[in-house]
């Protein structure tokens, strides 16, 4: 493998696109869901915000905000894009599979969104998995959270 | 005197791992304020060590626990000489830095009351800032942070300030930042502190192999801790150097083997200095290889490592600042500076960057360095590093320097379909 091979492995063009003009990068005054994730270790961080329907089952609109690094900017680009308009439980199975995805146990073609594809070049730099999983990650414990209450109420 | 070109490569040589290849690539190692390699020296201490020496110190009457305990002790001179200082027994050997700092930060706990102060500087390795911000808490006593002037050094007028108007017990200061590289004004500042009674404690982490530490002239330090694995010994071997009167009063901070003088049921003698604060079994071997790394650095010369490594810092400036949308995060003057060079590049994110780098065979530094209070302050949210030591060269730094200016390439890509 040659150098430029490996690095434009990971640093696809469409990786780079949603990391220079991030879809979805936006603040909401007023949201059903807030949650906000950090990576200690390289300073990224991203503010995740979610407007539910009025039976609170579906994702009406999603908006991120933060600071990162490529990686992890495209990646929360991408999750935006992939949930918007999706039940909280499908939202969850998307989360699950591309952890599964950063795992390599999960192939890149059961996503919908074509663009998540770029971002398995991702695992095999074990550093910057993280990267890629911060913004998952963070919304994970907060949609579990969610269907629990729809289920309780 | 400074090195020449061929001295360099002399001295690379005594460093295995610098002839490695990264994706191909020969290595650049610009980490080296993480850690530094470990000559051919250090390396067959080590090896001859078990292969010849291995016993249990302070245990046996049989010749490899005297060989073992010899060794090790002959260490403690080695720490006295290079830190300017005579006194065996104020030498505390611990697993590194961060060991040393939190056994005074533990010890000293019950000497610091609710209303007491404890200072640390804006400049602070999260190894000497959270250990005081604990000790503070524990006790209900205040924590000042001493911030730094425009030039990014700590200020002494504030530091003066928060000693005049608060009852400080302790300071703990760095010698040289890990971030800014600042090398900082520690005689002035324990000088200050003094005056007003504090206690002094010094992070010499990363000043050990830049600067001339010398303790003799430094009379109004109660503390000084380093790391072996900076100046090119073991990893998980440090030192606490400490007055002795203050470590006669201290408690101890680990309970266990070594630092027992008698047990009986329902008491315990401690041992005498500096075995009291030595509990466990100590980790004799990569001491005595620390040894080995501190006659290594002896021999080159402190100084003139200093010197050599201010060349690097001026040329690796020099051409960085050629780099458009490249900002330094440190002093502008460079003799108050050790060859650390954080820095951003506008749009570039240091992960990124770094990932980059690592293709070139390049090692440098991305986040935010342990010093979170520090590069949060001033709008960071992680910087890129390069540091610099005396194996280092300047065609080393040229490659760098173009590596930079492919990686802004590189990445601007997508940035520049964007702008169309």
């Amino acid at each position: 493998m040659n150098e430029s091979f490996s690095l434009d492995s990971i640093y696809q063009e469409i990786l780079m696109d949603h990391s220079s003009s991030p879809r979805n990068f936006e603040k909401l005054e007023k949201c059903d869901i807030q949650a906000e994730g950090f990576n200690p270790l390289c300073g990224d961080q991203v503010t995740l915000q979610i407007v539910l329907d009025s039976r609170k089952k579906e994702i009406k609109e999603i908006k991120f905000q933060g600071e990162g690094c490529s990686i992890c900017m495209a990646s929360s680009s991408m999750m935006t894009e992939s949930l918007q308009n999706k039940s909280l439980s499908e939202s969850l199975k998307i989360i699950e599979d591309f952890r599964g995805l950063m795992q390599d146990k999960v192939s890149a073609d059961v996503f919908e969104n074509e663009d998540l594809t770029s971002l398995s070049g991702v695992k095999r730099f074990p550093v910057r998995i993280k990267c890629a999983l911060l913004p998952w990650t963070t919304l994970s414990e907060p949609i579990k959270n969610q269907i629990k209450k729809g289920e309780n109420s | 005197m400074s090195f020449t070109s061929n001295q360099i490569q002399k001295i690379r040589a005594e460093f295995p791992i610098l002839f490695s290849k990264i994706h191909d690539k020969p290595l650049v190692y610009l980490d080296n304020a993480a850690t530094l390699h470990k000559p051919n020296v250090v390396l067959e201490s080590l090896n001859e060590f078990y292969k010849k020496n291995n016993a249990n110190v302070h245990r046996g009457v049989h010749t490899l626990s005297q060989r073992a305990t010899e060794q090790y002790e002959e260490v403690r001179k080695k720490v006295c000489s290079f830190l300017g200082t005579t006194d065996t027994q104020e030498i505390i050997f611990t697993s590194g830095t961060t060991q040393s700092i939190n056994l005074v930060a533990y010890s000293i706990s019950d000497w610091i009351n609710k209303g007491d102060t404890i200072c640390v500087s804006r400049l602070e390795h999260h190894s000497n800032f959270v250990p005081w911000q604990q000790l503070a808490l524990r006790r209900k006593a205040n924590f000042e942070i001493c911030e730094l002037d425009p030039d990014l050094h700590i200020d002494p007028i504030h530091f003066e300030k928060i000693l005049k108007t608060s009852k400080v017990k302790i300071v703990a200061l760095t010698a040289m930042s890990n971030v800014t590289g600042g090398i900082e004004d520690i005689a002035s500042l324990s000088t200050i502190a003094k005056k007003y009674g504090a206690l002094v404690l010094i992070d010499a982490a990363q000043a050990s192999t830049h600067l001339k530490l010398n303790l003799s002239k430094l009379n109004n330090i109660d503390f000084l801790a380093f790391s072996s694995h900076k100046i090119g010994g073991p990893t998980g071997v440090g030192v606490l150097w400490g007055k002795k009167d203050l470590l006669e009063k201290m408690p101890p901070f680990q309970f266990g083997g070594d630092m027992i003088s008698l047990v009986t049921d329902d008491k315990t003698l401690f041992n005498e200095l500096p075995y009291k604060f030595e509990a466990g079994t100590p980790n004799f071997a990569d001491t005595v290889a620390m040894g080995a790394a501190i006659d290594y650095i002896q021999s080159l010369g402190i100084e003139n490592i200093s010197q050599y490594e201010g060349e690097l810092l001026d040329f690796a400036v020099e051409k960085l600042e050629q780099i458009e949308g490249l900002e330094i995060f440190g002093s502008k003057n460079l003799n108050t500076r050790g060859a650390v060079i954080s820095f951003s590049i506008k749009g570039l994110h240091p992960h990124d960057l770094a990932h980059f780098l690592d293709h070139q065979g390049i090692a440098i530094r991305a986040g935010h360095h342990c010093a979170y209070p520090l590069i949060k302050k001033y709008g960071f949210n992680a910087l890129n590093r390069a540091s610099f030591s005396f194996y280092n060269t300047f065609e080393e730094i040229e490659v760098f320097f173009a590596s930079l200016l492919n990686a802004k390439k590189y990445f601007k890509r997508s940035g520049e379909k964007r702008d169309e």
